[in-house]
């Protein structure tokens, strides 16, 4: 109460400036101020959702960028004993999966065949035994997992003289037996694949009726049913020899390796092992091989990068296209916008698959089946652009400060270009963005329907990959998964990655989440 | 609005007009298939494509192909496949499987989306929302043939609960179980997509009326949260979620060409893609102005029955 009674009366010394030395005036920002992409990119960073699918997104671009060159493969590689092998990874294969290994169900006479390979092989093709049933004749049924690679065992190939002579000097430098002896199998008719070159052991019963059954030692062995020198046309062979084998120096045992024939040597080899000399490097596959012997996880990049290169060209182009035509319609209105309205109207409503086709038919001839497909896709593409870019214009347009800047003098030209586009530019992005996961679907569904066919001997697109896996669905469904997995992820990623742009590039939300 | 309609309708049948001419030249370009010489007279070959007006200028067999189809309905006869069948005929044997297929799907779709749809709006923002929502996004995402060979390997091959191919309509008939079983893998990869996608939009839809003030208007004169929902909000919401699903009925015609083709059921969708492997062009032209047709009466009728569900969108009323 006191302290008030005194308020009239302060004494002059308890006066102090508070501000003597400077002048005050407004400070300038300090911080940088936060431009349109700026402010976008802050929101974007936000959305986790969005950024995860942008990493995606890059990655799926890598892979179908650095794949080509560093694999081992490329499309015109096929493989015709290598077909439809299952997917294969040396690093996991060590812990029982993504081994190649595939669920067989053999009788007696499967097992010992995948058995013998594994015997005079080395490599085992019988992974495991799974089950052990009889049926009601009793007869015994396997349930066994099978290793896809080394099942393909041996197979005869036809050398050269200097081919033969090349790959023996081959065994001699590394140690490694590709060259096996020939077989005396003209009597078998039990044939499973590669022409009977794994049938290297005697059959329990050798007559043509033979059920295939492997006749054992009394130890349980295979014994074996070799070629010997007693055949004639054998080749000279002076290189590695089974161990059993002593080369003619007892005059007894001397397995034949090589014979000759009308046009070189036919010989038997471990196909494995034969591969890694004729390639130089070990026959694995990633994602498999295809019905062609193809490996899937090089022709599914050379696929993404077609189509990402296809999706991109015409998003680019549209975005150009639409830019400049919506630009043309929003802004001068009336008979010009309802003409052009009517045109994108009429060519919106086509059906693309239509648009597709016919320019197919027309065009495939003169510019290529990809030329075609990109002038299908530009022909009706840049609509939808052209229709976003308008309607922006539409809003701004009519905005005081467009106003300003006609009063001001501003051509039509500065108006368009650095007043309103500006305002548009984060829809066209969006659009652009969105653009490209949906051209990757249309040329994919395309090419499965056989409408486009972009199958060349050097090229390949998801949507043939796709179609030629078809078929296999129930034996072999790995040709069709990874194409399928390739383009959901792509499809969630883009679709992600688009909401999130959307999200960033528009200012009202901004500080909505905070 | 009856002005507007008729607009619109005319409009339609201009742009159809200006597509079937456009359509007809480019195919008309086209060289004739060759003629397969196997037991067949090539000269009358030649004669009755003479006698069809084929050497005859552009214009002119534009004017006969207009003339027969206003005054006889005739969309012309096979040549490669259906041989002198008549297109439309042939067309018209073809369309139940297409329609059937995408009926069934479309009404096993609508409950579900709609439900998932309110559900997730209803819990906005807590964790069913958000399992919706995210499933949603991978649903809507992932391409329809993906889910077909989902289906198809799963279903057909692995559990075998569903036959590979579709019954034949004369065998088994539009309703029996038998024939709703063999359609049961194409109905099912087709709808995940319409699931999801009518899913985000009733949730989209639902959660904006039901944050807007008559909401709350309704609230508090009494009414309770199920009340307030179905009376006020889910019709309001209606108003754009019903033009979606109209256009989704009439799109069931057009079918969807590549579940046709991995089902192979024997569709529209077959017919037009076997009319471009054989170069059969009074097919695939009659195709082309079905698919158009479909098209543009899909979007007209969602934006007339806009205006007709709710009299406060009555687009070009009072122009």
């Amino acid at each position: 109460m006191s302290n008030n009674m005194n308020m009239t009366n302060f004494p002059k010394e308890k006066f102090q400036f508070a501000q003597k030395d400077e002048r005050l005036h407004d400070v300038k920002f300090e911080t940088k101020a936060i431009g349109y992409f700026k402010d976008a990119w802050m929101r974007f960073r936000k959305n986790k959702s969005a950024v995860v699918a942008a990493v995606f997104i890059v990655l799926l671009l890598l892979f179908a960028i650095i794949v080509p060159f560093v694999s081992n493969y490329d499309v015109q590689f096929r493989d015709g004993y290598y077909r439809t092998v299952l997917p294969k990874s040396k690093t996991f294969a060590q812990f029982g999966f993504w081994d190649g290994s595939k669920t067989h169900r053999e009788s007696q006479a499967g097992y010992d065949y995948f058995r013998a390979i594994g015997v005079e092989t080395g490599r085992e093709v019988v992974k495991k035994i799974t089950d052990e049933t009889k049926d009601a004749a009793g007869i015994t049924y396997y349930t066994l997992k099978v290793d896809s690679y080394a099942k393909v065992g041996f197979v005869y190939v036809n050398l050269t003289a200097d081919g033969f002579q090349k790959l023996q000097e081959y065994q001699n430098e590394t140690g490694i037996q590709v060259i096996y002896p020939l077989q005396e199998s003209y009597r078998v008719n039990y044939v499973m694949g590669n022409m009977g070159a794994n049938l290297w052991y005697k059959l329990a019963d050798p007559r043509s009726t033979s059920d295939g059954r492997a006749l054992f030692d009394e130890n349980g062995n295979f014994m074996h049913n070799y070629m010997t020198t007693a055949n004639k046309n054998h080749a000279g062979y002076d290189s590695l020899r089974l161990p059993n084998d002593t080369g003619g120096e007892d005059g007894e045992s001397w397995f034949v390796y090589g014979q000759r024939n009308q046009s070189g040597y036919k010989v038997r080899v471990d196909y494995y092992e034969y591969f890694k000399y004729t390639n130089g490097f070990e026959p694995i596959f990633l994602f498999g091989t295809n019905a062609h012997g193809q490996d899937i996880f090089t022709c599914l990049a050379a696929g993404a990068r077609l189509s990402f290169l296809l999706a991109i060209t015409v998003s680019l182009i549209n975005f150009t296209l639409g830019a400049i035509y919506g630009a043309i319609e929003g802004y001068y209105g009336g008979v010009t916008d309802m003409i052009m309205e009517r045109i994108a109207e009429v060519l919106g409503s086509v059906p693309f698959i239509v648009v597709a086709t016919l320019f197919q038919m027309h065009l495939a001839k003169r510019v290529g089946v990809l030329g075609s497909l990109l002038f299908a896709f530009v022909l009706v593409g840049w609509v939808g652009m052209a229709a976003r870019v308008r309607m922006q214009f539409y809003r701004f347009k009519r905005q005081e400060y467009v106003l300003a800047a006609r009063t001001l003098g501003a051509s039509d030209r500065r108006i368009i270009l650095k007043h309103i586009f500006p305002n548009a530019i984060g829809t066209i992005i969006t659009g652009s963005v969105l653009a490209i996961p949906g051209v990757i679907f249309s040329e994919s569904m395309l090419s499965y329907l056989n409408i486009i066919n972009l199958e060349t001997s050097s090229l390949t697109s998801v949507g043939t990959m796709l179609a030629n896996g078809q078929g296999y669905l129930n034996t072999f469904p790995h040709m069709i998964f990874f194409p399928a997995l390739f383009i959901s992820i792509l499809e969630i990623s883009f679709n992600l990655f688009g909401n999130g742009l959307r999200d960033a590039f528009n200012p009202s939300l901004r500080g909505a989440d905070e | 609005m009856g002005k507007y309609i008729v607009k619109r309708i005319l409009l339609m049948f201009l742009t159809l007009f200006i597509i079937m001419t456009m359509c007809f030249i480019l195919i008309k370009l086209l060289p004739l298939p060759a003629i397969r010489e196997m037991g067949r007279d090539v000269n009358l070959i030649l004669a009755k494509r003479e006698q069809m007006g084929y050497n005859r200028p552009l214009l002119v067999q534009y004017f006969l192909f207009l003339r027969s189809i206003i005054l006889y309905w005739d969309w012309g006869v096979g040549e490669q496949m259906y041989e002198a069948l008549s297109v439309w005929g042939v067309l018209t044997t073809k369309l139940p499987y297409t329609v059937m297929v995408n009926l069934y799907s479309i009404l096993l779709s609508i409950p579900l989306g709609l439900i998932f749809g309110i559900y997730a709006a209803l819990k906005k923002n807590r964790w069913q929302d958000h399992v919706i929502s995210t499933l949603v996004i991978l649903f809507i995402s992932v391409p329809s043939y993906v889910y077909a060979f989902i289906v198809q390997y799963l279903f057909c091959y692995k559990l075998g609960w569903f036959p590979l191919t579709v019954e034949s309509l004369e065998s088994a008939g539009f309703f029996s179980l038998r024939m709703i079983r063999s359609m049961m893998p194409a109905i099912l990869s087709l709808g995940f997509g319409v699931i999801a996608g009518l899913t985000r939009y009733t949730r989209a839809e639902l959660s904006e009326v039901l944050t807007s003030e008559f909401m709350l208007l309704a609230r508090t004169k009494g009414l309770t949260k199920a009340q307030a929902t179905s009376r006020h909000a889910l019709r309001n919401a209606m108003v754009v979620i019903l033009p979606m699903i109209i256009g989704e009925f009439i799109g069931i015609l057009g079918g969807s060409l590549i579940i046709e083709k991995i089902f192979s059921i024997p569709g529209v969708g077959s017919l037009y893609i076997t009319s471009i492997n054989v170069r059969d062009y009074n097919f695939f032209m009659a195709l082309t102005v079905f698919y158009t047709t479909i098209g543009l009466v899909s979007s007209i009728m969602i934006d007339i029955s806009y205006g007709l569900i709710d009299p406060r969108i009555r687009m070009g009323s009072r122009k």
